[in-house]
C-alpha cells in the first residue's frame, strides 16, 4: 500500500526534512503521525501525495513509484488518494454541494454519478441537509466534513490528512474522529497527522512518531507519548 | 467512446462557462486588454489596406516600365535601315523579351509636341530625336538586366527604363513598410502584455481553486484550458471593432475615390476580395494575441505538477 525505504528529503534551503525513514502502511490500516512541530511530519505526508519527492529513497504507493512518475501521470495517481487539511481549503464561492462535486467535476464524471455519489458521501458526514449553504454560514467542524468528503467522493484507496482536528474544539474533533473510523471501517487506509493527544490516546491505533525526521516509535495501539 | 466524446464535450461547455465568467469577473482589466487588442488590430488593419494598395500601384508601375532604346544615327538611309532591323531581330530574339515597339523620329515629336505642347513644333524643321525602340521585359524585375544587354548591343545611342523611378518607389514603400511594422510590433507587444496580465490576476484570484484541482487529480490540460479560452475571447473581442472599421472605412473610401480616378493608372483595389483578407487577417491575428498572451502567462504561474 504505502511503501517507504531510507527516503531522505533535503531541501534547496539545506534544510533535511526527512532523514532516512522506512515504513511499511497496509490497506485498511488506520495510522496516526505524531511528533513536535518542524519534526518533518508534513513532509513525510507531502511525499505520500507527491507534493514533494524524495531526494534519495523510494516512495510506493498503490505499487507506484511517485519519483518516477511522468508529470503527466500525477494527476492520475492523485485520483486515488484523498487529502484533508487543517485549514480545510473550500471554495468559498461553491455551495457545500459544489465544494464536493468540483472534485468529481475536475476529474470529467458524468454528471449522473456526481449527483448519485456527492449525496452519498454527503450523507455519510452528515451533511445532507446543508448541502445548499456556503462554507462561512458552517461551523469549524461541518466545514472539515464538506472537505472529508470531497476527499472520499472519488473513492481513493488511502486518505491523508494533515492535522484535520488542529483547528477544531475537542468536541468537535471527536465527531470528524468518528468519520475518520467510519471511512477506515469501509477499507480505505487513513494516515494523519495529528498533535492532538487524547485521541491519539483515546482512539488507539497504530502511532508513528518521528523527530529530526526520522521515526522514533512505531508503535501498534501506541499512545501519544508527548507531555505537553 | 461515445461516453468518452460526450464528457469533452461537457468539459468544453464548462471551460467555456468558467473563462466568460472570469472575464467578466476581472471587469477593467478585461476591457483594458480588448481595448488594446482594438487599438493595434484598427492600426494593422488600416496599414495593411494601405500596404496592399500601394503594392497594386507598384505593381501597375513595374509592369508600365518600358525599356526605350535610342538607336544611333547613321547618316545613309539604307544603312540606317539595316542597322535598325539587325536590332530588332537582336532585341526580339533575347530571353526576356515581351514585346517591342519601333517608333520613329517623327512619331517621337508628336509624342513629345502632344504632352508638352505646341513650342516643340519649333523642332519640326530640324528633328533633334532619334527613332527608338519600345521594349518591354517578360518580368518587370528583369527590366534592368535585360537594359543592360540591349545597351551592349551595336547601334544602341543610349538606354533608358525610369531606373530611379522605380528605383524611389520601391525604396519609398519600404520605407514607409518597415516603419509601419515597427509600429504595429510594439502595439503588438503591448497588447500580448496587457493580456498577458489579465491571466496573471485570473490565476492569481483562482489560486486555491487551482490548488485543490491539482489536489484532486484534474490533469494539467484541464487546469490552463479556461485560461486559454479567456486570452482566445480578450483577443475575438478586440478584433471585432476594427473589422467592422476597416469595412465600413474601406468601403466608402473606394467609392467615393474609385469615380475620381477612373481611367488613371493608379486603381485601388477591389473592395470584395480586399476587405475579406484582411478582416481575415484581423480575426487570425486577433485570437493570436490573445491566445498567445495567456499562454504565457498561464505557462509562467501555472506550472502544473
Amino acid at each position: 500500500m504505502i511503501h517507504m525505504k531510507e527516503v531522505y528529503k533535503k531541501y534547496p534551503n539545506g534544510v533535511v526534512a526527512v532523514n532516512g525513514i522506512s515504513v511499511d502502511i497496509n490497506q485498511g490500516e488506520f495510522v496516526y503521525v505524531v511528533g513536535p512541530s518542524g519534526a518533518g511530519k508534513s513532509t513525510f505526508i507531502k511525499l505520500m501525495y507527491r507534493e514533494e519527492v524524495p531526494t534519495s529513497g523510494e516512495v510506493i504507493i498503490n505499487g507506484i513509484n511517485t519519483a518516477q512518475l511522468k508529470r503527466k501521470e500525477v494527476p492520475l495517481f492523485r485520483r486515488h488518494l484523498g487529502v484533508v487539511f487543517q485549514d480545510f481549503k473550500l471554495l468559498p464561492k461553491l455551495t457545500v454541494y459544489e465544494n464536493v462535486a468540483f472534485a468529481m467535476e475536475v476529474i470529467e464524471e458524468q454528471p449522473k454519478k456526481i449527483r448519485k455519489r456527492v449525496l452519498e458521501v454527503l450523507e455519510l458526514v452528515g451533511l445532507k441537509h446543508k448541502l445548499r449553504m456556503f462554507p462561512n454560514e458552517l461551523s469549524g467542524g461541518e466545514q472539515q466534513r464538506v472537505s472529508i468528503a470531497r476527499s472520499i467522493v472519488n473513492m481513493p484507496k488511502v486518505v491523508i490528512a494533515d492535522e484535520p482536528t488542529g483547528n477544531l474544539d475537542p468536541e468537535t474533533s471527536w465527531e470528524i474522529m468518528r468519520i475518520f473510523e467510519q471511512i477506515n471501517a469501509l477499507g480505505t487506509t487513513v494516515v494523519m497527522a495529528t498533535h492532538n493527544r487524547e485521541i491519539v490516546n483515546k482512539i488507539r491505533k497504530r502511532v508513528i512518531a518521528i523527530e529530526g525526521g526520522m521515526i522514533v516509535r512505531d508503535v501498534d495501539g501506541g499512545d501519544y507519548g508527548y507531555e505537553i | 467512446m461515445e461516453v468518452i466524446t460526450a464528457m469533452k464535450y461537457r468539459t468544453l461547455q464548462r471551460h467555456f462557462r468558467e473563462s466568460l465568467k472570469s472575464l467578466s469577473r476581472n471587469g477593467w482589466m478585461s476591457v483594458a486588454s480588448i481595448s488594446a487588442v482594438t487599438v493595434t488590430l484598427l492600426l494593422v488593419g488600416i496599414f495593411a489596406l494601405v500596404m496592399m494598395n500601394l503594392n497594386h500601384f507598384a505593381d501597375n508601375i513595374e509592369n508600365d516600365v518600358e525599356i526605350r532604346v535610342l538607336i544611333d544615327i547613321i547618316n545613309e538611309p539604307e544603312k540606317m535601315k539595316a542597322a535598325e532591323d539587325k536590332l530588332i531581330k537582336q532585341v526580339k530574339s533575347l530571353p526576356e523579351v515581351a514585346e517591342v515597339k519601333y517608333s520613329s523620329k517623327e512619331e517621337e515629336l508628336k509624342i513629345l509636341i502632344e504632352n508638352y505642347g505646341e513650342d516643340f513644333s519649333l523642332y519640326e524643321q530640324s528633328n533633334p530625336l532619334r527613332n527608338v525602340l519600345y521594349v518591354k521585359a517578360k518580368d518587370p524585375q528583369q527590366t534592368a538586366e535585360l537594359a543592360k544587354k540591349i545597351d551592349k548591343l551595336d547601334n544602341t545611342y543610349d538606354v533608358i527604363y525610369g531606373e530611379e523611378k522605380v528605383k524611389n518607389l520601391f525604396s519609398f514603400l519600404n520605407t514607409g513598410r518597415n516603419i509601419g511594422l515597427v509600429l504595429i510590433l510594439g502595439l503588438l507587444f503591448t497588447a500580448i502584455f496587457l493580456i498577458y496580465n489579465t491571466i496573471r490576476i485570473t490565476i492569481t484570484a483562482r489560486r486555491d481553486e487551482i490548488e485543490i484541482m491539482k489536489l484532486v487529480g484534474a490533469t494539467s490540460s484541464f487546469v490552463r484550458t479556461p485560461f486559454l479560452f479567456e486570452g482566445l475571447w480578450l483577443g475575438l473581442f478586440g478584433s471585432i471593432i476594427p473589422i467592422f472599421v476597416v469595412s465600413i472605412v474601406y468601403h466608402y473610401v473606394y467609392n467615393h475615390l474609385t469615380p475620381r480616378i477612373k481611367g488613371e493608372m493608379l486603381q485601388l483595389l477591389d473592395v470584395t476580395p480586399l476587405v475579406f483578407q484582411v478582416n481575415f487577417i484581423l480575426l487570425a491575428l486577433g485570437i493570436f494575441i490573445g491566445v498567445w498572451g495567456s499562454f504565457m502567462s498561464v505557462r509562467k504561474f501555472l506550472r502544473v505538477y
